[in-house]
Parts: structure tokens; C-alpha cells; sequence
């Protein structure tokens, strides 16, 4: 009798212990998170991976993780190499990462036909497909708070504004300079609807990876051409070497811009004054003076833990990795709170996101005010199409051009539409929607 | 007894003036051609044929300014892929190695140069400027030579008469050592290149000439002068200098060369020491045009086409053939790219370098190697 109770006894601590080892081991939630610290798309990789890293190790050394719930942030190196980049999905998956961030548009476009069957959520931020943004077809990929598309558009009013209206376009010469690659030629078919529609010559000037350092002979197409605008849709050693070329070839600077992508500081800092005037464009602020950007620097940086130099911290690319950061924390924290668990898996992530309304109170309540525009997903709506604005490097410094610019929803979503309608017919047996929606849309 | 005379009359020409008339009246046909075409009506403007064939001159004839500056774009390329192909010649010649590890011995050696001068400027505290650029150009040929020693130590003397292929693949192990190797010292970020501090112009020029202008920047002078005198001074020193003997004969044959009492294993360090003074030369010019980073690795690849049209073996060649294709690439991609959507002038360098082969399967200036069977 007494043998039994022993052992009764035994096996209940026994019980007990395991459960509580099994849910300290899950008292994390997990994510895996592309970079490329090295190659040749390095110096646009480093300052993006340092945001993100140091907004994760921020939330938990002050707050100890989300909702209770340590981050377990993890970095798969990729080089930007899309094979890597799909080694790495496939580590994330082993390791129950809650979502996929491939920060390559390639990249995005290998993981968008698994997604949904590996239940795990792709967040292609303002990159990859842009017509991911429509939910109905796209459940499992999000890619607020712009496409590219409504880049291309923005650019288009951007250059209306400053010629002094859109029925100047007529006959003016635009060009896309572009990297050659699945990322560079997503503007195409939006600035071909555009030229037809406002009447402007449309030139595309691609640049091969293996030319990104090489561009004398596309600077001497665009001197040829006579191009008015050009809009660099580059990334990695492309910009710099494009913001040099253009001052070399006498291209006006300031008419050159970039997108979102094309705007890190490096990219024009080495220029020196010949980048003066180089535009892009952009969707949040840049700068340490945050509460965010601060607590970033008392809670990491100042401790030793950050890779970042202290006086990167706060510059574009660096702060549109805490941009990241505060919205995928932001969509873990709908996650916790429409499942009630406090950690999450890939399938209440992806819900998460769809109920995502970063208003401006909740960006204040993110130690952000006034850092970025209100971003608004709904189960339709994987994207937001939030507005952006230009800024101009002013030889030290990102200074803001123009005032926050309104992608043109209405003529861009149809045609999104219709993309991801085309997408969803030629590739043979993709599912329709199942998953519920039960958000503010 | 009358002597013998030939009746045969003496040419007026050389034969190579034969066949530089005959190429110039083959291609003074083919104008004429065009131009008859054109006139009479047989090729509209719009047509294919007029795309290609006349639009491209009409446009050379509209706008000299920007020929002019296409030429000039085109030859700065081709002196820079000129000192890049030459670096790997001169491994090739004196070792038989295609060294692969070329196009990152020019970032590992600019990262050098660069890291060791942020290293002294901002650590160490030394003043920036000229001095301290000189300096750290010195550490940056000193890292060299003892690269060099160390290849020869350490791949090269167990590898010794060994197959190629094991050596060609010793040199892509090299490259993956290097590449992790520079990452964890210099790590992967782009670095700028110090081109004022190390004494290099860099302004430009605008000439308003030909009805417009042609732009000419200080650095790509300096580029072209420098890779020209670097150039002149290899073939100097390879020509008539004993060492530059001892170089040719180890090229011609390694066992001939050891039977005299040359020193393989002192050749191999110097010309690895040259091949890589080569490589930072080129990581000085290239960075200053863009940024040191890594990406300058692939530019090491354009090299590849010089190689195929000069031949592997041949300094003169890997000059002339880097002319060639920098010329080639920048008046084709300018004038037939848009006709092609762009872009063209990756492949294009190896069209060229495949057509000349039609004709002169050993390249330009390489060795024709007969084997009888």
C-alpha cells in the first residue's frame, strides 16, 4: 500500500515537472528571420537586420517579450540568395517560426506556393508580389503598407506635382532604372498603364547584378534619351553607384528617385556633394528622436547587445527594421488577444495580421507617434496602400521634400485585382479562401 | 653565268596591309550598301533592317558628343578590365592556374587598404590625410605579399605537380577563405573608397565640343593613365628583367626552369605578390567609381570575356582585349541595347569574345598549340 502511494505520488511529481519543463520551453514564441549581413546586397541588408534584432532584444529586456511571452528572434543568413532564403523557410518551419519574413522579392515568390499548406504567414514588407495585397486570394501573405505598384503612382504624382500638373506629362521622357531581377521589374506593367494614360515616353533601363557597380553605358542610354525622371527601383551596391553615375553624367539629382528601398543613408552619404538633392521615397520617419528609437538605444545599444554603430541607429534603413518590428509586435499582440494563448502559432499569427489598425494612437502607444501613417489591413486588404511621402538627402541628412502623397487606390486596386485574379488562374489548383474572417472588415 | 632574278613582281603592300584593306573595302561594301538600302527606298525607317543596321549610325552622326563619350566610357572600362584580366595572366602564365580567387583578392585588398585606414583614423587616433592613406596603402601591399607567401606555403607547394583542377579548385577554396576571412575582420558592409586622401583627382572636365558636350572626369584619367603605366611597367619587368626571364621560362616550362636553378616556389610568391598589387590597383580604381563591398567581387568576372578573346597566356592580348570588349560593350549596349530591351552588355562581352573565336580559336594573341596525332 505503501509502495503504491510512493509510486502514485512519484509519477504525479514526475507529471507535473514535465509539464512545467515542457511550458518553459514553450513560453516563447519563435521567429526566424531572413537577413544578409553579407554579399553583395549587404549594405542595404546590415542596417534593416540591426533594427529589427534590436527592436526584438528591446521588447524583451524592457518589457519582457509580448504579452508575457519572451521572443525568440532568431537570424537565418541568405546572402540574398533565394535557394538560401528557401533553406531558410525551411529552418523557420522546423523551428515552429510563427512567421516568414523573406526580405527578398524572390524569395517571397518561392515561399507564396507553401505558405498556405505549411500554415505559415508571409509578411513581404512594402516588397515582393504586389498583388499579394488581395486577401481573398492571398490569405497567408501580407505585404502592407505599400505595393510597388502604388509606388510607381506615387512617383507618377510626385513628378505631376513638380512639372505643375499631370497634363504636363505629355511627351516627357520617364525612365525606370532597375535591378534585373523579380524586385526591380515589379513597377513595370503599373508605369506602362500610367504612360498610356498620361501620355509620357516610358523607358526601361534594367541592370544586370552582375552590372550593379558597371552603369556607365545605362547612364549613357539615359544622356541619349533625354530622360526627365528616372525612378530607381535598386537595391544593395545599385544605389550608391547610381546616385555617383548620375552626378557624373550630368543627370540632375534631384530628378532622380528612389523608392523606398533606395533611400538608405549609404546610399547617397558616398557621394559625398555630389548626392545632394537625390530623392526618394519614403513611408516613415527617420531619426532617434522616438520614445521607441530611445528606449532601442538605453535598453540595447548602450548595453553592448546591438551590431549596430551608435550613430546608425535612428537612420532610414535602421528604423524601417523597427518599423517591421512594431508591426509584426503589434500583430502578435491581436494574435494573443483574439486566441486568449499567450504563445502563438503560425495560423493565429496570420489572424493576428488580418485584424492589424495601427492608427495613430496605437503607433503613439508603441513609443511612435507621429513616425508613420495610420496602416489598416483587413481580411480583403493585405495591404493598406498608406500614402508616403518624398524626402531629399541634403549632403548629411534625409530631409522631408513633399507632403505625405495618397497612392491612387482606385485606379491601382482593380488592377491588383485583377493580377492576382491572373495569378490565381494560371497557376493550376490554387485554393480558394477558407480561412475565416472575423475582423473589422 | 647571269645571275638569277626573280620575275615575280614585289608586293606594294605587307600582307597585314593587305588584310586591313581588305576588311576596311569589306566594310566600306557593307556602308555603301546600307546607305543604297536606305535611299532607295528598300529599308524604311521603322523596319528591322533599319533598326539595326542604319538607325544606330544615324544616331553616332546626330550626336558626335555622345559618341565621343561612349568611346571615352568605353575605353576607361577597357583599361580597368584590362588590369583585372592581366592579374589573372600572370598567375596563368607562370603557374598554369586559373586562379579564381582573383575577383576577391580586389575587394580583400581595397577592404584592406580601407579598414586599415578607418582602423588608424578612428581608433589609433591619426590624423586623416595623405600620410595616414599612404600608410595604410602600405599595409594593404605588405597584407598582400604576405597573402601571397602564404598561398605559396600553404595551397600552392603541397599541390605541386599536382592536375590543374586541383589547383583551380585550391583557388575556389581560397575564395570562400577570403570572402569569410575579410567578412569577420572588415565585416560585410560597404566601405567608401579614401580616393581623395590617397592623392586621386576627383573632379571632372565638361568640354562643349561636337555641338554638345563631353564630360570628363579627373578619376577615369587618372584610372587610364595609372593601369596604363602599371601596364607598360609589367611588361617591362617581365621582358627585361632577370626575374621577368626567370617568369617566362617557369611559363614555358616548370621543369626546364627548375633544371637551371630557378626557384618555383620564389616565383610563385612574386608573381601572387604582382597578381595581387594588380588586385588592389583595381579595388582602388573600381571602389571609386562605387564602394568597396563585396559586389566588386563579380566585377572580376568581366574579365572573363577578355580572357577567351586575348588568350590566357598573353599580356599584350589581355590589353587589346580589354580594349576590345570595354569599347564593344558600351558602344553595343548605348546603340543596339534599347533595340533588345537593355541590359545587354553582360552577354554581349562574350558574343564578342566568341566571335572573334570563329575566327582565331586561340585568341588574339595566345599561343597556337598544335598537337599532332
Amino acid at each position: 500500500m505503501m509502495f503504491k502511494k510512493l509510486a502514485l505520488g512519484a509519477s504525479v511529481a514526475a507529471t507535473v515537472l514535465m509539464a512545467g519543463f515542457a511550458a518553459k520551453a514553450q513560453d516563447a514564441i519563435n521567429f526566424v528571420h531572413n537577413t544578409y549581413r553579407t554579399g553583395a546586397f549587404s549594405g542595404s541588408g546590415i542596417p534593416v537586420g540591426d533594427g529589427v534584432r534590436d527592436y526584438f532584444a528591446m521588447l524583451n529586456a524592457r518589457d519582457g517579450g509580448i504579452g508575457g511571452v519572451r521572443i525568440n528572434f532568431e537570424e537565418c543568413e541568405t546572402a540574398y540568395d533565394t535557394r538560401r532564403s528557401v533553406e531558410c523557410y525551411e529552418q523557420g518551419k522546423a523551428k515552429n517560426s510563427v512567421l516568414y519574413v523573406p526580405w527578398s522579392t524572390g524569395a517571397t515568390l518561392a515561399a507564396i506556393p507553401r505558405a498556405h499548406i505549411d500554415k505559415i504567414p508571409i509578411f513581404s514588407m512594402g516588397y515582393g508580389l504586389s498583388a499579394s495585397a488581395v486577401g481573398e486570394v492571398f490569405p497567408w501573405v501580407f505585404n502592407m503598407p505599400i505595393t510597388y505598384w502604388d509606388g510607381a503612382n506615387a512617383f507618377i504624382q510626385h513628378v505631376a506635382q513638380q512639372e505643375g500638373g499631370f497634363d504636363k506629362l505629355k511627351g516627357k521622357t520617364i525612365g525606370l532604372l532597375h535591378l534585373d531581377a523579380p524586385f526591380g521589374k515589379e513597377p513595370i506593367p503599373i508605369l506602362e498603364t500610367l504612360a498610356k494614360q498620361h501620355g509620357f515616353n516610358l523607358k526601361l533601363y534594367p541592370v544586370a547584378p552582375a552590372e550593379m557597380q558597371n552603369q556607365s553605358s545605362v547612364w549613357l542610354s539615359i544622356r541619349r534619351d533625354r530622360t526627365d525622371w528616372v525612378y530607381n527601383q535598386g537595391w544593395g551596391a545599385m544605389n550608391p553607384t547610381a546616385v555617383r553615375e548620375a552626378a557624373r553624367g550630368g543627370f540632375p539629382v534631384n530628378r532622380l528617385v528612389g523608392v523606398w528601398w533606395a533611400g538608405g543613408d549609404d546610399d547617397a552619404r558616398p557621394a559625398g556633394d555630389a548626392a545632394k538633392g537625390y530623392r526618394a521615397l519614403n513611408w516613415h520617419q527617420t531619426g532617434a528622436n522616438f520614445p521607441v528609437v530611445q528606449d532601442i538605444i538605453k535598453h540595447v545599444v548602450d548595453k553592448g547587445q546591438s551590431l549596430s554603430p551608435k550613430e546608425k541607429v535612428g537612420e532610414n534603413l535602421y528604423n524601417r527594421g523597427v518599423y517591421q518590428g512594431i508591426l509584426i509586435a503589434e500583430a502578435i499582440r491581436n494574435a494573443q488577444a483574439i486566441t486568449g494563448k499567450k504563445v502563438i502559432t503560425g495560423e493565429d499569427m496570420r489572424r493576428g495580421f488580418e485584424a492589424l489598425n495601427m492608427t495613430e494612437a496605437r503607433w503613439a502607444a508603441n513609443g511612435a507617434a507621429g513616425f508613420a501613417s495610420p496602416v489598416r489591413v483587413t481580411c480583403s486588404d493585405h495591404n493598406s496602400q498608406s500614402a508616403v511621402y518624398v524626402m531629399e538627402w541634403d549632403g548629411k541628412a534625409w530631409k522631408r521634400q513633399s507632403a505625405d502623397i495618397q497612392p491612387q487606390k482606385e485606379m491601382v486596386r482593380p488592377l491588383l485585382e485583377e493580377a492576382a485574379k491572373a495569378f490565381a488562374t494560371s497557376n493550376a489548383g490554387w485554393p480558394a479562401r477558407t480561412e475565416p474572417c472575423q475582423n473589422n472588415s | 653565268m647571269s645571275a638569277v632574278t626573280s620575275t615575280a613582281p614585289k608586293p606594294m603592300l605587307s600582307p597585314a596591309m593587305m588584310a586591313t584593306v581588305k576588311v576596311l573595302g569589306v566594310f566600306g561594301a557593307i556602308a555603301l550598301a546600307i546607305v543604297l538600302l536606305v535611299q532607295s527606298g528598300a529599308m524604311p525607317k521603322g523596319s528591322i533592317g533599319h533598326k539595326v543596321l542604319a538607325a544606330p549610325f544615324i544616331d553616332m552622326w546626330d550626336l558626335p558628343d555622345l559618341l565621343v563619350q561612349t568611346l571615352w566610357e568605353g575605353l576607361v572600362a577597357g583599361v580597368l578590365y584590362a588590369l583585372i584580366a592581366l592579374g589573372f595572366v600572370l598567375i596563368f602564365k607562370a603557374s598554369g592556374v586559373f586562379n579564381f580567387a582573383q575577383g576577391i583578392m580586389v575587394v580583400f585588398s581595397a577592404l584592406t587598404l580601407v579598414g586599415s585606414y578607418e582602423i588608424m583614423t578612428q581608433r589609433m587616433g591619426l590624423p586623416t590625410g595623405v600620410a595616414v592613406a599612404i600608410l595604410a596603402l602600405i599595409v594593404a601591399v605588405a597584407t598582400m605579399f604576405v597573402l601571397a607567401w602564404l598561398v605559396e606555403r600553404i595551397v600552392l607547394r603541397p599541390l605541386v605537380n599536382q592536375n590543374e583542377i586541383i589547383m583551380l579548385m585550391a583557388t575556389v577554396g581560397l575564395t570562400y577563405f577570403l570572402i569569410g576571412f575579410g567578412e569577420y575582420v572588415f565585416g560585410g558592409n560597404p566601405k567608401v573608397m579614401i580616393t581623395a586622401e590617397l592623392g586621386l583627382p576627383t573632379g571632372n572636365t565638361q568640354f562643349n565640343i561636337l555641338g554638345g558636350r563631353v564630360n570628363i572626369q579627373h578619376l577615369d584619367v587618372a584610372a587610364a593613365v595609372i593601369a596604363s603605366v602599371m601596364i607598360a611597367g609589367l611588361a617591362f619587368f617581365f621582358q627585361y628583367t632577370r626575374i621577368g626571364r626567370a617568369l617566362r621560362a617557369v611559363a614555358d616550362s616548370h621543369k626546364a626552369a627548375l633544371s637551371v636553378g630557378i626557384s618555383l616556389n620564389q616565383i610563385w610568391v612574386i608573381v601572387w605578390f604582382t597578381a595581387g598589387i594588380v588586385a588592389l590597383v583595381t579595388g582602388i580604381m573600381w571602389g571609386a567609381r562605387s564602394d568597396v563591398s563585396f559586389a566588386l567581387e563579380i566585377i572580376a568576372l568581366k574579365a572573363l570575356p577578355v580572357l577567351i578573346l586575348g588568350g590566357f597566356t598573353s599580356v599584350p592580348g589581355a590589353i587589346v582585349g580589354g580594349l576590345i570588349i570595354g569599347i564593344g560593350e558600351k558602344m553595343g549596349e548605348g546603340y543596339w541595347g534599347p533595340l533588345l530591351g537593355g541590359g545587354i552588355e553582360t552577354w554581349l562581352a562574350y558574343v564578342i569574345a566568341l566571335g572573334f573565336l570563329l575566327f582565331r580559336p586561340q585568341g588574339l594573341f595566345g599561343e597556337k598549340i598544335i598537337e599532332r596525332i
